[in-house]
Formats: C-alpha cells, sequence, structure tokens
C-alpha cells in the first residue's frame, strides 16, 4: 500500500437513510468513509418509537399482552411467552402441562419462521433472489397453521397470563408432523442453493468478526453470541417452562469456511438451530398431554408489591422483562430489554476497516427487527 | 363518421379514447417504492412472494422514489418519520399515489390513546387515496385495496369535471 | 456460585457506607441499594474480583419511583419534597452462575448518576435511553443524547409521571 501514502484523500458522509431497501426497516446509519474503507458507523434509532412503556402504564396486564406482540413481530409467540411467565413468576401462578407442552411448540415453530425471514431476506440483500422465495412459501405452511389455531398470520394474542386463549383444533398434531416432515429435506436444498455458494461465502467469510470478550462485554447473546464460540443457551443455562425434558443440542460456531465469529458463522448456526428445533418439536409432538388450558387464567391479576426480571431466548437472543408492581391492576413500570437494540450498538466495532458493501452483510447477519430496537 | 365507419376489416387495429389507453397504461404498471416501516412490511412482503404474487398485477419494486408510482406506508408513522415520509412523496414525480395500509397509518391504531410519538394517521401530512384496514391486513385485503385503486384510476379522465 | 447475602456481606466489607440496606422482604426480587455516585468504583470490583467475575450486564433501567410527599413544616406551611428517580441494574456472571441486582436513587431536581459504560459496554445505549426516557444525567458518558426522541424534541422527558403531551410538533398536531 506504499503507493498510495502520498495521495491526499478527504473523508466523506454517505447516508444510509431511513428509506433503504436493505436495512430491515427503518434504520439510518451515518457512514463516515475514507475512499471506499469505513473510518466510522453511526446508528440512529427512533423513528419507529412507539411508546410501548408509557401504554403498558396504562393498560391492566391481560390488555398488554397485544401490545408485546408488536414489538419484535417477526416472533410473536416468543414475546407473548416471556411476558406471561413474568407475570406468572410475580404471582406464583402454575400452568397446566398441556400449556407449557403447546407453548413449547409455538414457541419452536415460531423460531423456525423467524429465521427463515431473516436467512430469506440476508439472502436478499446478497443478491441472491431464490431462496426469498422458496423460504417464503414455506412460510406459508407454518402461518397456515397458525391462522388455524388462533385466528391471525402475524399478531396473536394467543399465549396468556395463566394459560392460552384457545385450545388446539383436532387436526393440529396431525398437521404439525406434517410440517416436521415436509421441512426436512427443504433444509439441505437451501444449503445447496446458498450455504455453499461460492459468491455467498466471499461476501460473508471473513467479514465483521467478532471476539467473544468484545461481545459478552457489549451484552450480545442469542445466534450472533453463540457464532463467535460461547454455548450459551438460555433454554439450557437458565431453563425456563419445560425445556429440561427435551434433549437437543446447542449449535455454536466454528469458523468452516472463514474465521471464528464472521458473517458466514452467524448464518450457518441460525440454519443449524431450524434443525434442532425440529428435533425439538419431534419430541414436543410426541409427548403432548391431555388437559384444560384456560383453567389457571385468573379471574383478575393483581399482583403483590415487588419487581422481577425474566428472561427467554428470542429468535434473536435474550428477551428481557423488567416488571414493577405497586399492588395495582396496572403495573408501575414495564421495561424489556431487546436483544436487537444492543447488538444495534455493536455496529461500529464490526463494521471498522470494512468496505461500504460489507456493512449490508454485516447489517443482515446480526439480524435486527426496528420493532424491537425502538419499542 | 361515415367516411371511416365500417372500413377496416383487418384484425390489428384498436380503436379507443386517450382517457382509457392512458388510465389502462397507468392501472397496469403501478411501481410502488420499497418501503415498509413496520408490521404491516412483513405482509407486504408476504404480498410480494409468490403464494400472494404482486407481481401479475404489474406492482414491481423499486429502490427509488423517482422511478415510483405509488407508495404503500405499511406501518405505524412516528412523528420523527412523518418529516421524511413528507419529503419522499415530494420526490415522487406526478401521476402519483398513496395506499395507506394498516390500523396505524391510517388512524393511529392501538397507539391512539397514549402514543406521545406516533402520528395518528398518515393523511395529517400527505393525502391518500386508498385506505385499507387491518392490523396487519391480509395479503387479499391488500390486494382488494391495490384493485380498488386501479379502480379509482380507470375512472379518471384529462378532462375537469365541473362539480355542480 | 454465591448467593444474594454473600455478595451483600462482601460489598458491605469493601465498601461500607456506600452501600445502602439489601432489601429482601419482597415476593420475588431482592436487590441492594447503592449509592449514586460511587457505583462506577463498585462495578469495577464486580467485574474484576476473583470471586464474583460479574461479566454481563443484563439490564439496565431507570424508574420514577414517585414518592412525591407533602411534608407540612413547623410553621403549618405544606411543602413539596420531589420523589426521586431510581436506576436498576441487573448484572450476572456467564462463569460463575450468580445474579444480583443493584439500585441507586436520585433525587428529581439533581438527577445525577455515574456512568459504568467503560466497565460493561452494553451499559452505552441504556444510559442513553434512561437519559431520554427520565432526565438521567450520566456522568462520564462519552456522548450523552437523546436516542429514541427527536433529537430536537423539547417538550420533557416522556415515561415521568407528570409528563404532559404537547398540541403540535413541527406542524403535525400530536393528540388523537
Amino acid at each position: 500500500m506504499s503507493d498510495y501514502s502520498n495521495l491526499k484523500t478527504e473523508e466523506m458522509v454517505l447516508n444510509m437513510g431511513p428509506q433503504h431497501p436493505s436495512t430491515h426497516g427503518v434504520l439510518r446509519l451515518e457512514i463516515k468513509l475514507d475512499g471506499e474503507l469505513i473510518v466510522e458507523v453511526k446508528p440512529h434509532v427512533g423513528y419507529l418509537h412507539r411508546c410501548f412503556e408509557k401504554h403498558c402504564e396504562a393498560m391492566t396486564y391481560p390488555q398488554i399482552v397485544p401490545y408485546v406482540d408488536r414489538m419484535d413481530y417477526l416472533a410473536s409467540m416468543s414475546n407473548e411467552l416471556g411476558y406471561a411467565i413474568a407475570v406468572e413468576r410475580l404471582m406464583g401462578i402454575q400452568v397446566p402441562e398441556r400449556v407449557e407442552y403447546i407453548r413449547v411448540i409455538m414457541a419452536e415453530l415460531q423460531r423456525i419462521a423467524s429465521h427463515m425471514v431473516a436467512l430469506g431476506t440476508y439472502g436478499l440483500d446478497i443478491g441472491a433472489f431464490t431462496p426469498f422465495l422458496y423460504l417464503f412459501a414455506d412460510r406459508e405452511r407454518i402461518l397456515s397453521i397458525f391462522e388455524e389455531t388462533c385466528g391471525a398470520r402475524l399478531l396473536y394474542n394467543y399465549i396468556w397470563v395463566g394459560g392460552l386463549s384457545h385450545d388446539l383444533h383436532p387436526d393440529f398434531i396431525r398437521k404439525a408432523k406434517e410440517f416436521v416432515t415436509y421441512f426436512r429435506p427443504k433444509i439441505t436444498e437451501l444449503n445447496n442453493l446458498l450455504s455453499y455458494n461460492k459468491i455467498f461465502i466471499e461476501r460473508t467469510a471473513n467479514v465483521g468478526i467478532l471476539p467473544i470478550e468484545t461481545a459478552i462485554n457489549y451484552g450480545m447473546t442469542g445466534p450472533n453470541l453463540r457464532a463467535s464460540g460461547l454455548k450459551w443457551d438460555l433454554r439450557r443455562d437458565d431453563p425456563y417452562s419445560i425445556y429440561d425434558k427435551f434433549e437437543f443440542d446447542i449449535p455454536i460456531g466454528k469458523g468452516w469456511v472463514g474465521t471464528l465469529g464472521d458473517c458466514w458463522d452467524r448464518y450457518f448456526v441460525r440454519v443449524l438451530e431450524m434443525e434442532q428445533s425440529l428435533n425439538i418439536l419431534d419430541q414436543a409432538l410426541a409427548q403432548i398431554p391431555e388437559g384444560d388450558v384456560t383453567s389457571a387464567i385468573p379471574k383478575r391479576i393483581k399482583p403483590a408489591e415487588g419487581q422481577i426480571y425474566t428472561r427467554v431466548e428470542n429468535p434473536r437472543g435474550e428477551l428481557g422483562y423488567f416488571i414493577v408492581s405497586k399492588g395495582g391492576l396496572q403495573p408501575h413500570r414495564v421495561k424489556v430489554r431487546p436483544p436487537s437494540f444492543i447488538s444495534l450498538g455493536l455496529m461500529n466495532e464490526l463494521c471498522k476497516g470494512h468496505l461500504v458493501a460489507d456493512v449490508i452483510a454485516i447489517l443482515g447477519s446480526i439480524d435486527i427487527v426496528l420493532g424491537e430496537v425502538d419499542r | 363518421m361515415g367516411l371511416l365507419d365500417q372500413q377496416f376489416a383487418d384484425d390489428n387495429i384498436v380503436i379507443t379514447k386517450v382517457d382509457d389507453l392512458l388510465n389502462w397504461a397507468r392501472l397496469s404498471s403501478l411501481w410502488q417504492v420499497g418501503f415498509g416501516l413496520a408490521c404491516c412490511a412483513i405482509e407486504m412482503m408476504a404480498t410480494s412472494a409468490s403464494h400472494y404474487d404482486f407481481d401479475r398485477f404489474g406492482v414491481i419494486p423499486r429502490a427509488s422514489p423517482r422511478q415510483a408510482d405509488i407508495i404503500i406506508i405499511s406501518g405505524t408513522v412516528t412523528l420523527k418519520m412523518a418529516t421524511r415520509i413528507k419529503r419522499l412523496y415530494e420526490q415522487m414525480p406526478d401521476p402519483k399515489y398513496v395506499i395507506s395500509m394498516g390500523s396505524c397509518s391510517n388512524c393511529g391504531g392501538p397507539y391512539w390513546e397514549h402514543g406521545y410519538h406516533v402520528l395518528k394517521g398518515i393523511d395529517r401530512v400527505i393525502p391518500v387515496d386508498v385506505y385499507v384496514p387491518g392490523c396487519p391486513p391480509r395479503p387479499e385485503a391488500l390486494l382488494e385495496g391495490l384493485l380498488k385503486l386501479q379502480e379509482k384510476i380507470r375512472n379518471e379522465s384529462l378532462v375537469k369535471k365541473d362539480v355542480a | 456460585m454465591k448467593s444474594h447475602e454473600e455478595i451483600y456481606n462482601l460489598l458491605k466489607e469493601k465498601f461500607g457506607d456506600a452501600i445502602g440496606q439489601s432489601i429482601t422482604n419482597l415476593p420475588v426480587e431482592s436487590f441492594i441499594e447503592v449509592s449514586p455516585l460511587k457505583i462506577h468504583e463498585i462495578s469495577y470490583f464486580l467485574r474484576d474480583d476473583n470471586e464474583l467475575l460479574f461479566d454481563n450486564l443484563m439490564l439496565l433501567s431507570g424508574l420514577d419511583d414517585m414518592n412525591d410527599k407533602k411534608v407540612k413544616q413547623e410553621d403549618g406551611s405544606i411543602v413539596d419534597v420531589p420523589g426521586t428517580l431510581s436506576v436498576v441494574y441487573h448484572i450476572e456472571s456467564t462463569s460463575l452462575r450468580h445474579k444480583i441486582v443493584l439500585k441507586c436513587s436520585c433525587p428529581k431536581d439533581k438527577p445525577e448518576v455515574e456512568s459504568v459504560n467503560s466497565i460493561w459496554r452494553s451499559a452505552d445505549w441504556n444510559e442513553r435511553e434512561a437519559y431520554d426516557m427520565f432526565g438521567i444525567i450520566f456522568l462520564n458518558h462519552p456522548d450523552l443524547r437523546r436516542i429514541l426522541m427527536p433529537y430536537d424534541w423539547e417538550h420533557g422527558f416522556p415515561l415521568r409521571k407528570d409528563y404532559k403531551n404537547p398540541e403540535f410538533y413541527q406542524g403535525m398536531k400530536v393528540p388523537y
């Protein structure tokens, strides 16, 4: 590079504005460039701030469930599950076993659907159009299963505090088992189309490397942390619901085609996680007991004075709810710890020294949803 | 009319009005700005995917507003974003149309009561042609909204209609 | 893996007065009250001590305690005593698997808390959000400005209990 050392350059600021085909929502990135090399990336958020926490202080506990859905709109079942578990722990309610099994089945189906969107749009950003169409067509099958159970395709209002809103319809288990058998070979098809594609590997390997200590210090969780090599999964390390009854593997990154903790690792950990979710679904669908799903729902939800912090494993990381109650029908404060908010704080560290085109690859690999970042 | 009446026996001749021709051309190729805000954007993406296809109506997503005819506001509009949407709308060339998709951009949606940062309806900032209700609306509902917009365009005219 | 009591005793013998009470009588979660201007030192100790090794800041949250009081003075007049704003920290250790909850309270008319950004980098954006929503000023934070609300929002701090909505913002009507 010594030929270019006496070349005078000026820094330029490029704006990847709130309207952009690849920013997964309304995010604004202010990128300071030296030629094509990135000097600094400053994310500006808040374009979707919908005042969720203020609404929680004015609504009763059951009325908050639809608002909780709309935060991370690609993984609504996991959001509702976290909120229901938090309020149930605060009140000391024990739910029937059938409810726990159904909640796990819904959460795992939702995890597969969410990863499908993440991987499909990541391929679309890089330039591959076909995996997007294939994955969205398969996702329609999951959405029709959800629609037959609770009536909605995207935002369900299904997992209530103390139970569920409806029981499963009689055909559910057969359809879910059919989906599991249908989807397993599709993962191999996805690998052949996208994962081992030479162009995809060139764009994503050795890009955006995240070492473990930086990841933990910045609070990164979920598939992004596992891709850097740490085997940390809340379903195993801080178990909630009945996850301790199932056997499943926790995939971590190994630097298969590049360095440990690069974009390709983060992408491939999600593909492996979809497979593990299918294993959990197999076991849960075989063991589900009978019971009544609405028997433990209390008539009035009025917890005693106190506070609690609960966390669940969202497809994007660790989703935490901090609820402070002063004994009334409405909570005093509900604070949400969104995984995408924390991941986005790392953009500057990850992008330093890369080229402009790599910003898209890195942003897609950390998988953010702006509804969660801004609440 | 008598000179030209019943004179042509060839079958690759079409006779039409300029109005009809222009309207047919406009409604069959509505190119949209790729713009999604929140949850409704996911349903819009599902509508453009292969199960409920948008492309068969001639709707293609374009990245830049200067090459687009239609903008679909899908999702909650916040005060911070509203100024940017106005700028995007002004960058689109005429004739341009707006579909407001979802309850949040129609009237503020579930955030109408305590949302201090939510704009209660995008029609406070830009003029809207079609409102599609739902939270989020099903892909079929969005397709119906598009068909209603096409009907509206079909009834447009170059001649100014006097409202008596 | 240490329990809440053991961690409280370790902190109390090292820092003495800066550590307040340990509240354990509430139903679910117990927390330790800490002085807001000493939280920086205490956090260094929490992260680097070999028996504690707290390396992950799970949650940093602002809180409006809503404890404004009206105090009757000796001469019969009633004086408004403004309440406190608090910051709650939930910290855990990934290697030793224990957790602790700390709470710092500061008065509403002078809300200042030391920043823990240099210890756990995840506090960066969380503290900006607490400033944006409550108005708590974090001393020694590298870049304290609004994050979720527009940068020119001058109508106050939204999540405080006494917040009132403005009528218009840049020509747009805000209420329904």
